[in-house]
Protein backbone atom coordinates (compact mmCIF):
# COMPACT_ATOMS: atom_id res chain seq x y z
CA UNK A 1 0.00 0.00 0.00
CA UNK A 2 2.12 2.85 -1.29
CA UNK A 3 -0.36 5.67 -1.02
CA UNK A 4 -1.96 4.88 2.31
CA UNK A 5 -2.18 7.98 4.46
CA UNK A 6 -2.94 7.32 8.08
CA UNK A 7 -3.69 11.01 8.57
CA UNK A 8 -6.49 10.97 6.03
CA UNK A 9 -8.70 9.87 8.89
CA UNK A 10 -8.00 11.09 12.38
CA UNK A 11 -9.78 8.17 14.02
CA UNK A 12 -7.30 5.78 12.39
CA UNK A 13 -4.39 7.27 14.29
CA UNK A 14 -6.36 7.05 17.50
CA UNK A 15 -7.43 3.46 16.86
CA UNK A 16 -3.97 2.27 15.87
CA UNK A 17 -2.59 3.78 19.08
CA UNK A 18 -5.10 1.85 21.17
CA UNK A 19 -4.39 -1.55 19.63
CA UNK A 20 -1.48 -3.47 21.11
CA UNK A 21 1.04 -5.26 18.94
CA UNK A 22 0.07 -8.77 17.96
CA UNK A 23 -3.65 -8.37 18.73
CA UNK A 24 -6.32 -10.30 16.87
CA UNK A 25 -8.51 -7.66 15.26
CA UNK A 26 -11.83 -7.78 13.46
CA UNK A 27 -12.77 -4.68 11.44
CA UNK A 28 -16.45 -4.39 10.52
CA UNK A 29 -16.75 -2.34 7.36
CA UNK A 30 -13.07 -2.42 6.47
CA UNK A 31 -13.33 -0.86 2.98
CA UNK A 32 -10.28 -1.62 0.84
CA UNK A 33 -8.39 -2.98 3.84
CA UNK A 34 -5.66 -0.31 3.68
CA UNK A 35 -5.95 0.49 7.38
CA UNK A 36 -5.82 -3.16 8.39
CA UNK A 37 -2.83 -3.67 6.15
CA UNK A 38 -1.14 -0.74 7.84
CA UNK A 39 -1.73 -2.37 11.22
CA UNK A 40 -0.60 -5.78 9.97
CA UNK A 41 2.67 -4.22 8.86
CA UNK A 42 3.26 -1.91 11.81
CA UNK A 43 1.53 -3.63 14.72
CA UNK A 44 1.79 -7.23 13.51
CA UNK A 45 -1.87 -7.81 14.20
CA UNK A 46 -3.76 -10.83 12.98
CA UNK A 47 -6.55 -9.19 11.03
CA UNK A 48 -9.92 -10.01 9.61
CA UNK A 49 -12.06 -7.52 7.73
CA UNK A 50 -15.75 -7.49 6.93
CA UNK A 51 -16.95 -5.69 3.84
CA UNK A 52 -20.15 -5.87 1.85
CA UNK A 53 -18.94 -4.40 -1.44
CA UNK A 54 -17.43 -6.92 -3.86
CA UNK A 55 -15.03 -4.38 -5.38
CA UNK A 56 -13.69 -3.39 -1.97
CA UNK A 57 -13.36 -7.06 -1.04
CA UNK A 58 -11.21 -7.58 -4.14
CA UNK A 59 -9.02 -4.67 -3.04
CA UNK A 60 -8.63 -6.20 0.42
CA UNK A 61 -7.47 -9.44 -1.15
CA UNK A 62 -5.00 -7.49 -3.28
CA UNK A 63 -3.85 -5.78 -0.09
CA UNK A 64 -3.20 -9.18 1.46
CA UNK A 65 -5.85 -8.57 4.10
CA UNK A 66 -8.10 -11.50 5.03
CA UNK A 67 -11.65 -10.36 4.35
CA UNK A 68 -15.16 -11.73 4.42
CA UNK A 69 -17.77 -10.39 2.05
CA UNK A 70 -20.80 -10.02 4.23
CA UNK A 71 -23.67 -7.82 5.05
CA UNK A 72 -23.13 -6.56 8.57
CA UNK A 73 -26.78 -7.02 9.36
CA UNK A 74 -25.97 -10.70 9.59
CA UNK A 75 -25.05 -11.82 13.05
CA UNK A 76 -21.39 -12.52 13.76
CA UNK A 77 -22.14 -16.19 14.30
CA UNK A 78 -18.93 -17.23 12.55
CA UNK A 79 -16.89 -16.23 15.57
CA UNK A 80 -16.51 -17.85 18.94
CA UNK A 81 -17.09 -15.84 22.11
CA UNK A 82 -14.26 -13.41 22.89
CA UNK A 83 -12.17 -14.74 20.00
CA UNK A 84 -10.95 -11.27 18.98
CA UNK A 85 -8.97 -8.87 21.13
CA UNK A 86 -10.57 -5.91 19.38
CA UNK A 87 -13.55 -5.44 17.13
CA UNK A 88 -13.44 -2.17 15.23
CA UNK A 89 -16.73 -0.61 14.22
CA UNK A 90 -15.46 2.28 12.20
CA UNK A 91 -18.15 4.78 11.21
CA UNK A 92 -20.51 1.92 10.30
CA UNK A 93 -22.81 1.66 13.30
CA UNK A 94 -25.16 4.32 11.94
CA UNK A 95 -25.68 2.30 8.75
CA UNK A 96 -26.94 -0.85 10.45
CA UNK A 97 -30.56 -1.91 10.74
CA UNK A 98 -30.17 -2.85 14.38
CA UNK A 99 -27.09 -1.14 15.80
CA UNK A 100 -27.92 -2.17 19.33
CA UNK A 101 -28.07 -5.85 18.37
CA UNK A 102 -24.74 -5.50 16.59
CA UNK A 103 -23.16 -3.81 19.60
CA UNK A 104 -24.05 -6.79 21.75
CA UNK A 105 -22.70 -9.19 19.11
CA UNK A 106 -19.50 -7.18 18.83
CA UNK A 107 -18.86 -7.52 22.52
CA UNK A 108 -19.71 -11.20 22.45
CA UNK A 109 -16.97 -11.98 19.91
CA UNK A 110 -14.55 -9.25 21.00
CA UNK A 111 -12.86 -8.71 24.33
CA UNK A 112 -13.05 -5.01 23.55
CA UNK A 113 -14.77 -2.95 20.92
CA UNK A 114 -13.57 0.25 19.33
CA UNK A 115 -16.43 2.29 17.96
CA UNK A 116 -15.69 5.27 15.78
CA UNK A 117 -18.83 7.36 16.00
CA UNK A 118 -20.15 10.20 13.88
CA UNK A 119 -21.65 12.80 16.22
CA UNK A 120 -24.89 14.19 14.91
CA UNK A 121 -24.91 16.63 17.86
CA UNK A 122 -21.84 18.46 16.53
CA UNK A 123 -22.55 22.20 16.60
CA UNK A 124 -22.24 22.60 12.79
CA UNK A 125 -24.95 20.00 12.34
CA UNK A 126 -27.12 21.76 14.90
CA UNK A 127 -26.61 25.11 13.19
CA UNK A 128 -27.54 23.73 9.79
CA UNK A 129 -30.75 22.31 11.17
CA UNK A 130 -31.50 25.40 13.25
CA UNK A 131 -30.78 28.13 10.72
CA UNK A 132 -31.10 26.47 7.33
CA UNK A 133 -33.90 24.25 8.45
CA UNK A 134 -32.26 21.52 6.40
CA UNK A 135 -30.82 18.14 7.33
CA UNK A 136 -27.09 18.57 7.99
CA UNK A 137 -24.47 17.72 5.38
CA UNK A 138 -20.79 17.69 6.17
CA UNK A 139 -17.52 15.87 5.56
CA UNK A 140 -18.76 13.11 7.86
CA UNK A 141 -22.37 13.15 6.68
CA UNK A 142 -21.90 13.72 2.97
CA UNK A 143 -25.24 12.38 1.74
CA UNK A 144 -28.67 13.83 1.12
CA UNK A 145 -31.43 12.85 3.54
CA UNK A 146 -33.03 10.62 0.92
CA UNK A 147 -29.97 8.67 -0.22
CA UNK A 148 -27.96 8.42 2.95
CA UNK A 149 -26.88 4.97 4.15
CA UNK A 150 -26.88 6.51 7.63
CA UNK A 151 -30.22 5.35 8.94
CA UNK A 152 -29.42 5.57 12.65
CA UNK A 153 -27.72 8.85 13.36
CA UNK A 154 -27.27 9.80 16.98
CA UNK A 155 -25.29 12.09 19.24
CA UNK A 156 -22.44 11.23 21.57
CA UNK A 157 -24.84 11.57 24.50
CA UNK A 158 -27.33 9.25 22.78
CA UNK A 159 -24.59 6.67 22.36
CA UNK A 160 -23.57 6.87 26.01
CA UNK A 161 -27.17 6.36 27.08
CA UNK A 162 -27.46 3.31 24.80
CA UNK A 163 -24.29 1.78 26.24
CA UNK A 164 -25.68 2.31 29.72
CA UNK A 165 -28.94 0.61 28.78
CA UNK A 166 -27.08 -2.33 27.27
CA UNK A 167 -24.80 -2.62 30.29
CA UNK A 168 -21.78 -1.91 28.15
CA UNK A 169 -18.83 -0.28 29.89
CA UNK A 170 -17.25 2.70 28.16
CA UNK A 171 -13.55 2.27 28.95
CA UNK A 172 -12.30 5.26 27.01
CA UNK A 173 -13.87 8.23 25.25
CA UNK A 174 -11.64 10.00 22.76
CA UNK A 175 -13.39 12.94 21.10
CA UNK A 176 -11.88 13.97 17.82
CA UNK A 177 -12.18 17.64 16.88
CA UNK A 178 -10.45 19.51 14.12
CA UNK A 179 -9.33 22.85 15.53
CA UNK A 180 -11.56 22.45 18.56
CA UNK A 181 -9.09 20.50 20.70
CA UNK A 182 -10.02 21.77 24.14
CA UNK A 183 -13.73 22.53 23.63
CA UNK A 184 -14.09 19.10 21.99
CA UNK A 185 -12.70 17.58 25.14
CA UNK A 186 -14.86 19.61 27.48
CA UNK A 187 -18.08 19.68 25.49
CA UNK A 188 -17.82 16.52 23.38
CA UNK A 189 -21.42 16.40 22.37
CA UNK A 190 -21.22 19.93 20.98
CA UNK A 191 -17.72 20.26 19.59
CA UNK A 192 -16.47 16.80 18.56
CA UNK A 193 -17.58 15.87 15.01
CA UNK A 194 -16.53 12.29 15.64
CA UNK A 195 -15.55 10.30 18.69
CA UNK A 196 -13.78 7.03 19.36
CA UNK A 197 -15.13 4.86 22.16
CA UNK A 198 -13.42 1.88 23.65
CA UNK A 199 -16.00 -0.50 25.02
CA UNK A 200 -15.61 -3.52 27.22
CA UNK B 1 -3.80 -16.04 -33.14
CA UNK B 2 -0.46 -17.05 -34.64
CA UNK B 3 0.09 -20.75 -34.53
CA UNK B 4 3.46 -20.18 -32.90
CA UNK B 5 1.68 -18.54 -29.95
CA UNK B 6 -0.14 -21.72 -29.14
CA UNK B 7 0.72 -23.22 -25.82
CA UNK B 8 1.42 -26.89 -26.51
CA UNK B 9 1.18 -29.25 -23.56
CA UNK B 10 2.01 -32.93 -23.50
CA UNK B 11 0.08 -35.32 -21.27
CA UNK B 12 2.24 -37.55 -19.12
CA UNK B 13 1.55 -40.71 -17.17
CA UNK B 14 2.80 -41.51 -13.70
CA UNK B 15 2.47 -44.92 -12.11
CA UNK B 16 2.09 -44.99 -8.34
CA UNK B 17 5.03 -46.78 -6.68
CA UNK B 18 2.75 -48.87 -4.48
CA UNK B 19 -0.87 -49.89 -4.24
CA UNK B 20 -3.28 -47.17 -3.23
CA UNK B 21 -5.14 -47.66 0.02
CA UNK B 22 -8.73 -46.58 -0.27
CA UNK B 23 -11.35 -45.34 2.17
CA UNK B 24 -13.53 -48.37 1.41
CA UNK B 25 -10.81 -50.59 2.86
CA UNK B 26 -9.67 -52.06 -0.43
CA UNK B 27 -6.41 -51.50 -2.25
CA UNK B 28 -6.00 -50.51 -5.84
CA UNK B 29 -2.92 -51.81 -7.66
CA UNK B 30 -1.03 -50.37 -10.62
CA UNK B 31 -2.67 -46.97 -10.40
CA UNK B 32 -1.71 -44.61 -13.20
CA UNK B 33 -2.29 -40.87 -13.11
CA UNK B 34 -2.50 -38.83 -16.28
CA UNK B 35 -1.20 -35.32 -15.72
CA UNK B 36 -0.09 -32.20 -17.51
CA UNK B 37 2.20 -29.41 -16.40
CA UNK B 38 2.59 -25.86 -17.67
CA UNK B 39 5.36 -23.40 -16.82
CA UNK B 40 8.65 -23.98 -15.07
CA UNK B 41 9.33 -25.14 -11.55
CA UNK B 42 11.67 -22.56 -10.01
CA UNK B 43 14.96 -23.41 -8.34
CA UNK B 44 13.58 -23.61 -4.81
CA UNK B 45 10.46 -25.42 -6.00
CA UNK B 46 8.19 -22.85 -4.42
CA UNK B 47 5.98 -21.87 -7.35
CA UNK B 48 3.95 -25.02 -7.93
CA UNK B 49 0.17 -24.81 -8.11
CA UNK B 50 -2.01 -27.91 -8.25
CA UNK B 51 -5.29 -27.42 -10.07
CA UNK B 52 -7.99 -29.98 -9.31
CA UNK B 53 -10.67 -30.57 -11.90
CA UNK B 54 -14.41 -31.01 -11.53
CA UNK B 55 -16.65 -34.01 -12.26
CA UNK B 56 -16.28 -34.09 -16.01
CA UNK B 57 -12.87 -32.43 -16.27
CA UNK B 58 -9.48 -33.89 -17.06
CA UNK B 59 -5.77 -33.16 -16.80
CA UNK B 60 -5.93 -30.91 -19.83
CA UNK B 61 -6.48 -27.64 -17.98
CA UNK B 62 -5.07 -25.23 -20.56
CA UNK B 63 -3.29 -24.98 -23.88
CA UNK B 64 -3.45 -27.38 -26.81
CA UNK B 65 -2.17 -30.89 -27.39
CA UNK B 66 -0.81 -30.08 -30.83
CA UNK B 67 -0.43 -27.18 -33.22
CA UNK B 68 -3.52 -28.33 -35.11
CA UNK B 69 -5.56 -28.99 -31.97
CA UNK B 70 -8.64 -26.75 -32.05
CA UNK B 71 -9.98 -27.37 -28.57
CA UNK B 72 -8.13 -25.74 -25.67
CA UNK B 73 -8.06 -27.07 -22.12
CA UNK B 74 -11.09 -26.66 -19.87
CA UNK B 75 -9.78 -23.58 -18.00
CA UNK B 76 -7.73 -22.08 -20.80
CA UNK B 77 -8.98 -18.55 -20.21
CA UNK B 78 -7.88 -18.76 -16.61
CA UNK B 79 -4.55 -20.55 -16.84
CA UNK B 80 -1.66 -19.53 -19.06
CA UNK B 81 0.82 -16.81 -19.82
CA UNK B 82 -0.42 -13.44 -18.40
CA UNK B 83 -3.67 -15.05 -17.33
CA UNK B 84 -5.04 -15.07 -13.76
CA UNK B 85 -3.00 -18.17 -12.93
CA UNK B 86 0.04 -16.91 -14.76
CA UNK B 87 2.20 -19.73 -16.07
CA UNK B 88 5.06 -17.27 -16.61
CA UNK B 89 5.29 -17.18 -12.82
CA UNK B 90 3.85 -20.46 -11.68
CA UNK B 91 4.40 -24.13 -12.40
CA UNK B 92 0.90 -25.51 -12.89
CA UNK B 93 0.07 -29.18 -12.40
CA UNK B 94 -3.27 -30.76 -13.22
CA UNK B 95 -3.88 -34.48 -12.87
CA UNK B 96 -6.85 -36.52 -13.90
CA UNK B 97 -8.67 -38.04 -10.90
CA UNK B 98 -8.73 -41.76 -10.35
CA UNK B 99 -12.07 -43.25 -11.38
CA UNK B 100 -12.09 -41.07 -14.44
CA UNK B 101 -11.88 -42.05 -18.08
CA UNK B 102 -9.39 -39.46 -19.30
CA UNK B 103 -6.12 -41.27 -18.78
CA UNK B 104 -5.99 -42.10 -15.08
CA UNK B 105 -6.97 -45.51 -13.73
CA UNK B 106 -10.73 -45.93 -13.68
CA UNK B 107 -13.47 -48.53 -14.07
CA UNK B 108 -12.75 -48.97 -17.79
CA UNK B 109 -9.05 -49.61 -17.16
CA UNK B 110 -7.71 -53.15 -17.44
CA UNK B 111 -7.48 -54.95 -14.13
CA UNK B 112 -4.06 -56.59 -14.39
CA UNK B 113 -5.17 -59.37 -12.08
CA UNK B 114 -7.88 -60.52 -14.51
CA UNK B 115 -6.78 -59.04 -17.81
CA UNK B 116 -10.25 -57.54 -18.18
CA UNK B 117 -11.81 -54.16 -17.56
CA UNK B 118 -12.72 -53.51 -13.96
CA UNK B 119 -16.19 -52.15 -14.68
CA UNK B 120 -18.21 -52.75 -11.52
CA UNK B 121 -15.27 -54.56 -9.87
CA UNK B 122 -13.60 -51.18 -9.57
CA UNK B 123 -13.72 -50.19 -5.89
CA UNK B 124 -15.93 -47.29 -4.88
CA UNK B 125 -13.60 -44.36 -4.40
CA UNK B 126 -13.84 -41.11 -2.44
CA UNK B 127 -12.61 -37.58 -2.96
CA UNK B 128 -9.93 -38.28 -0.36
CA UNK B 129 -8.78 -41.29 -2.37
CA UNK B 130 -8.36 -39.03 -5.40
CA UNK B 131 -6.20 -36.70 -3.33
CA UNK B 132 -4.17 -39.57 -1.85
CA UNK B 133 -3.23 -40.59 -5.38
CA UNK B 134 -2.33 -36.99 -6.31
CA UNK B 135 0.00 -36.78 -3.34
CA UNK B 136 2.17 -39.54 -4.82
CA UNK B 137 2.50 -37.43 -7.95
CA UNK B 138 3.49 -34.31 -6.01
CA UNK B 139 6.07 -36.40 -4.13
CA UNK B 140 7.39 -37.71 -7.42
CA UNK B 141 7.72 -34.17 -8.80
CA UNK B 142 9.85 -33.31 -5.78
CA UNK B 143 7.57 -30.59 -4.46
CA UNK B 144 7.61 -30.33 -0.68
CA UNK B 145 5.20 -27.47 -0.51
CA UNK B 146 2.63 -26.48 -3.08
CA UNK B 147 2.10 -22.75 -3.36
CA UNK B 148 -1.61 -23.42 -3.78
CA UNK B 149 -4.19 -26.08 -4.45
CA UNK B 150 -7.02 -24.60 -6.52
CA UNK B 151 -10.27 -26.16 -7.60
CA UNK B 152 -13.86 -25.40 -8.52
CA UNK B 153 -16.80 -27.63 -7.62
CA UNK B 154 -15.46 -31.17 -7.09
CA UNK B 155 -12.02 -29.64 -7.54
CA UNK B 156 -12.69 -27.48 -4.50
CA UNK B 157 -13.54 -30.59 -2.50
CA UNK B 158 -10.14 -32.01 -3.43
CA UNK B 159 -8.44 -28.74 -2.51
CA UNK B 160 -9.98 -28.91 0.98
CA UNK B 161 -8.97 -32.59 1.33
CA UNK B 162 -5.41 -31.50 0.56
CA UNK B 163 -5.49 -28.90 3.32
CA UNK B 164 -7.05 -31.31 5.82
CA UNK B 165 -4.92 -34.38 5.09
CA UNK B 166 -1.59 -32.79 4.17
CA UNK B 167 -1.65 -29.34 5.80
CA UNK B 168 2.13 -29.06 5.75
CA UNK B 169 2.28 -29.69 2.01
CA UNK B 170 0.55 -26.52 0.84
CA UNK B 171 0.70 -22.81 1.58
CA UNK B 172 -2.76 -21.95 0.37
CA UNK B 173 -6.06 -23.51 -0.57
CA UNK B 174 -8.68 -22.07 -2.94
CA UNK B 175 -12.01 -23.91 -2.78
CA UNK B 176 -14.29 -22.29 -5.37
CA UNK B 177 -18.03 -22.86 -5.87
CA UNK B 178 -17.96 -25.89 -3.64
CA UNK B 179 -19.29 -27.42 -0.46
CA UNK B 180 -18.05 -29.31 2.57
CA UNK B 181 -20.73 -31.94 2.20
CA UNK B 182 -23.00 -32.89 -0.64
CA UNK B 183 -26.56 -31.82 0.12
CA UNK B 184 -29.46 -34.28 -0.16
CA UNK B 185 -30.62 -32.31 -3.19
CA UNK B 186 -27.30 -32.90 -4.97
CA UNK B 187 -27.28 -36.55 -3.94
CA UNK B 188 -30.76 -36.81 -5.41
CA UNK B 189 -29.66 -35.39 -8.76
CA UNK B 190 -26.71 -37.81 -8.84
CA UNK B 191 -29.03 -40.71 -8.09
CA UNK B 192 -31.44 -39.90 -10.90
CA UNK B 193 -28.50 -39.50 -13.29
CA UNK B 194 -27.12 -42.91 -12.41
CA UNK B 195 -30.57 -44.46 -12.61
CA UNK B 196 -30.84 -43.15 -16.17
CA UNK B 197 -27.58 -44.94 -16.98
CA UNK B 198 -28.69 -48.17 -15.29
CA UNK B 199 -31.95 -48.23 -17.23
CA UNK B 200 -30.19 -47.88 -20.56
CA UNK B 201 -30.65 -51.23 -22.40
CA UNK B 202 -26.94 -51.23 -23.25
CA UNK B 203 -25.84 -50.91 -19.65
CA UNK B 204 -25.47 -54.65 -18.89
CA UNK B 205 -24.61 -54.17 -15.21
CA UNK B 206 -21.69 -51.98 -16.22
CA UNK B 207 -20.19 -54.64 -18.49
CA UNK B 208 -21.17 -52.89 -21.70
CA UNK B 209 -19.05 -53.15 -24.80
CA UNK B 210 -17.06 -50.13 -25.85
CA UNK B 211 -18.83 -50.18 -29.21
CA UNK B 212 -22.25 -50.05 -27.64
CA UNK B 213 -22.12 -48.00 -24.43
CA UNK B 214 -25.21 -46.80 -22.55
CA UNK B 215 -25.10 -43.48 -24.37
CA UNK B 216 -28.75 -42.58 -23.98
CA UNK B 217 -28.58 -43.06 -20.24
CA UNK B 218 -25.34 -41.11 -19.91
CA UNK B 219 -26.69 -38.36 -22.13
CA UNK B 220 -29.82 -38.08 -19.99
CA UNK B 221 -27.70 -37.97 -16.83
CA UNK B 222 -25.64 -35.17 -18.33
CA UNK B 223 -28.68 -33.18 -19.45
CA UNK B 224 -30.14 -33.39 -15.97
CA UNK B 225 -26.86 -32.41 -14.34
CA UNK B 226 -26.31 -29.62 -16.82
CA UNK B 227 -29.52 -27.92 -15.68
CA UNK B 228 -28.07 -27.78 -12.18
CA UNK B 229 -25.00 -25.95 -13.51
CA UNK B 230 -27.09 -23.12 -14.94
CA UNK B 231 -29.56 -20.76 -13.31
CA UNK B 232 -33.12 -19.76 -14.00
CA UNK B 233 -31.85 -16.32 -14.92
CA UNK B 234 -29.08 -17.52 -17.23
CA UNK B 235 -31.47 -19.88 -19.02
CA UNK B 236 -33.99 -17.11 -19.43
CA UNK B 237 -31.30 -14.82 -20.84
CA UNK B 238 -29.76 -17.43 -23.09
CA UNK B 239 -32.85 -19.16 -24.46
CA UNK B 240 -35.98 -17.48 -23.30
CA UNK B 241 -38.90 -19.46 -24.73
CA UNK B 242 -37.50 -19.23 -28.23
CA UNK B 243 -38.06 -22.10 -30.62
CA UNK B 244 -35.29 -23.96 -32.40
CA UNK B 245 -35.35 -23.53 -36.19
CA UNK B 246 -39.11 -23.19 -36.35
CA UNK B 247 -41.80 -20.57 -36.00
CA UNK B 248 -44.49 -22.52 -34.26
CA UNK B 249 -45.06 -25.44 -31.92
CA UNK B 250 -44.91 -28.82 -33.62
CA UNK B 251 -47.66 -30.29 -31.42
CA UNK B 252 -45.63 -33.40 -30.80
CA UNK B 253 -42.89 -34.36 -28.35
CA UNK B 254 -39.84 -33.76 -30.49
CA UNK B 255 -37.73 -30.83 -29.55
CA UNK B 256 -39.33 -27.46 -30.13
CA UNK B 257 -37.51 -25.14 -27.76
CA UNK B 258 -33.98 -23.78 -28.00
CA UNK B 259 -33.31 -24.93 -24.46
CA UNK B 260 -34.27 -28.50 -25.39
CA UNK B 261 -31.97 -28.41 -28.35
CA UNK B 262 -29.15 -27.03 -26.22
CA UNK B 263 -29.48 -29.80 -23.64
CA UNK B 264 -29.66 -32.45 -26.34
CA UNK B 265 -26.46 -31.07 -27.81
CA UNK B 266 -24.74 -31.03 -24.41
CA UNK B 267 -25.78 -34.62 -23.80
CA UNK B 268 -24.52 -35.79 -27.18
CA UNK B 269 -21.21 -34.02 -26.85
CA UNK B 270 -20.72 -35.50 -23.41
CA UNK B 271 -21.10 -39.15 -24.44
CA UNK B 272 -18.39 -38.65 -27.06
CA UNK B 273 -15.84 -37.92 -24.37
CA UNK B 274 -17.08 -39.49 -21.17
CA UNK B 275 -17.72 -42.96 -19.86
CA UNK B 276 -20.87 -44.09 -18.06
CA UNK B 277 -19.13 -46.16 -15.38
CA UNK B 278 -16.75 -43.31 -14.60
CA UNK B 279 -19.77 -41.04 -14.26
CA UNK B 280 -21.28 -43.41 -11.70
CA UNK B 281 -18.05 -43.77 -9.72
CA UNK B 282 -17.21 -40.08 -9.62
CA UNK B 283 -20.71 -38.93 -8.69
CA UNK B 284 -20.69 -41.55 -5.93
CA UNK B 285 -17.41 -40.14 -4.63
CA UNK B 286 -19.10 -36.76 -4.43
CA UNK B 287 -22.17 -38.23 -2.69
CA UNK B 288 -19.91 -39.61 0.02
CA UNK B 289 -18.08 -36.32 0.47
CA UNK B 290 -18.78 -35.00 3.96
CA UNK B 291 -15.92 -33.33 5.80
CA UNK B 292 -17.90 -32.84 9.00
CA UNK B 293 -18.99 -36.47 9.24
CA UNK B 294 -15.40 -37.65 9.55
CA UNK B 295 -14.83 -35.18 12.37
CA UNK B 296 -17.62 -35.80 14.84
CA UNK B 297 -20.17 -34.00 12.69
CA UNK B 298 -18.40 -30.72 13.38
CA UNK B 299 -16.86 -29.01 10.39
CA UNK B 300 -14.75 -26.85 12.70
CA UNK B 301 -12.87 -29.95 13.82
CA UNK B 302 -12.13 -30.84 10.21
CA UNK B 303 -9.90 -27.82 9.75
CA UNK B 304 -8.17 -28.13 13.11
CA UNK B 305 -4.71 -28.61 11.63
CA UNK B 306 -4.99 -26.04 8.82
CA UNK B 307 -3.76 -23.04 10.80
CA UNK B 308 -0.79 -22.43 8.53
CA UNK B 309 -2.77 -22.70 5.30
CA UNK B 310 -4.22 -19.52 3.82
CA UNK B 311 -7.68 -19.89 2.30
CA UNK B 312 -9.58 -18.06 -0.38
CA UNK B 313 -13.18 -19.29 -0.50
CA UNK B 314 -15.33 -18.09 -3.40
CA UNK B 315 -18.99 -18.66 -4.22
CA UNK B 316 -21.31 -17.27 -6.89
CA UNK B 317 -24.61 -15.59 -6.14
CA UNK B 318 -26.74 -17.63 -8.56
CA UNK B 319 -25.14 -21.02 -7.85
CA UNK B 320 -27.94 -23.13 -6.43
CA UNK B 321 -26.05 -26.43 -6.68
CA UNK B 322 -23.41 -25.34 -4.16
CA UNK B 323 -24.95 -22.14 -2.87
CA UNK B 324 -23.17 -19.36 -1.00
CA UNK B 325 -24.51 -20.60 2.32
CA UNK B 326 -22.33 -23.71 1.93
CA UNK B 327 -19.22 -21.62 1.32
CA UNK B 328 -20.09 -19.54 4.37
CA UNK B 329 -20.22 -22.78 6.40
CA UNK B 330 -16.67 -23.54 5.28
CA UNK B 331 -15.52 -20.00 6.00
CA UNK B 332 -17.11 -20.01 9.42
CA UNK B 333 -15.38 -23.27 10.36
CA UNK B 334 -12.06 -21.83 9.22
CA UNK B 335 -12.51 -18.62 11.21
CA UNK B 336 -13.36 -20.61 14.31
CA UNK B 337 -9.95 -22.27 13.91
CA UNK B 338 -8.34 -18.83 13.47
CA UNK B 339 -7.23 -19.85 10.00
CA UNK B 340 -6.37 -16.95 7.70
CA UNK B 341 -9.30 -16.89 5.28
CA UNK B 342 -10.91 -14.59 2.78
CA UNK B 343 -14.36 -15.23 1.44
CA UNK B 344 -16.18 -13.57 -1.41
CA UNK B 345 -19.51 -14.22 -3.06
CA UNK B 346 -19.18 -12.99 -6.63
CA UNK B 347 -22.29 -11.53 -8.25
CA UNK B 348 -23.11 -13.64 -11.29
CA UNK B 349 -26.11 -14.92 -13.17
CA UNK B 350 -24.31 -17.96 -14.59
CA UNK B 351 -25.19 -20.39 -11.80
CA UNK B 352 -22.70 -23.07 -10.79
CA UNK B 353 -20.88 -22.79 -14.11
CA UNK B 354 -19.85 -19.26 -13.11
CA UNK B 355 -16.54 -20.61 -11.81
CA UNK B 356 -15.62 -21.37 -15.42
CA UNK B 357 -17.12 -18.19 -16.85
CA UNK B 358 -16.56 -15.29 -14.44
CA UNK B 359 -12.95 -15.03 -15.53
CA UNK B 360 -12.45 -11.32 -14.74
CA UNK B 361 -13.99 -11.08 -11.27
CA UNK B 362 -12.63 -14.44 -10.10
CA UNK B 363 -9.32 -13.92 -11.89
CA UNK B 364 -8.63 -10.61 -10.18
CA UNK B 365 -9.08 -12.14 -6.74
CA UNK B 366 -7.23 -15.38 -7.44
CA UNK B 367 -4.23 -13.71 -9.07
CA UNK B 368 -3.75 -11.08 -6.36
CA UNK B 369 -4.28 -13.69 -3.65
CA UNK B 370 -1.61 -15.92 -5.21
CA UNK B 371 0.74 -12.94 -5.59
CA UNK B 372 0.50 -12.27 -1.87
CA UNK B 373 1.00 -15.92 -0.92
CA UNK B 374 4.02 -16.10 -3.23
CA UNK B 375 5.48 -12.86 -1.83
CA UNK B 376 5.09 -13.82 1.78
CA UNK B 377 6.20 -17.38 1.20
CA UNK B 378 6.42 -19.46 4.31
CA UNK B 379 5.65 -17.41 7.38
Amino acid sequence: MDNFNLNSRKDWTVISNIIENGSRVLDLGCGDGAFLRYMIETKFISALGFERDQKEVAKCIANGVPVIKSDLDRKLDFALDKSFDYVIVSRTLQELTEPEVMLKEVLRVGKKAIVSFINFGYYENRLQLLFRGRMPESKYIPHKWYNTPNIHLGTIDDFKILCNELDIKILQTIPIGKSWGLPAKLWQNMFAPTCVFVLG
Amino acid sequence: MEKTDKLIVTPQDFKLPESLELDCGKKLDNVVLRYETIGKLNADRSNAILICHALSGDAHVAGFHSVDDKKPGWWDEFVGSKKPIDTDKYFVICSNVIGSCAGSTGPRSINEATGKMYNMDFPVITIRDMVRAQKYLIDELGIDKLLAVVGGSMGGMQAMEWAINYPDRLLSCLPIATTSQLSPQSIAFDWVGREAIKYDPNYNEGNYSSDLPPSNGLSTARMLAHITYLSDESMLKKFGRSLQEKDDYSFNFNRDFAVESYLEHQGQRFVERFDANSYCYITRAMDYFDLAARHGNDLTNAFEYCKNVKFLVVSFSSDWLFPTSQSIEITRALIKNEVEVSFCEIESSYGHDAFLLEIDALGEMVSSFLDNVMQKGEA
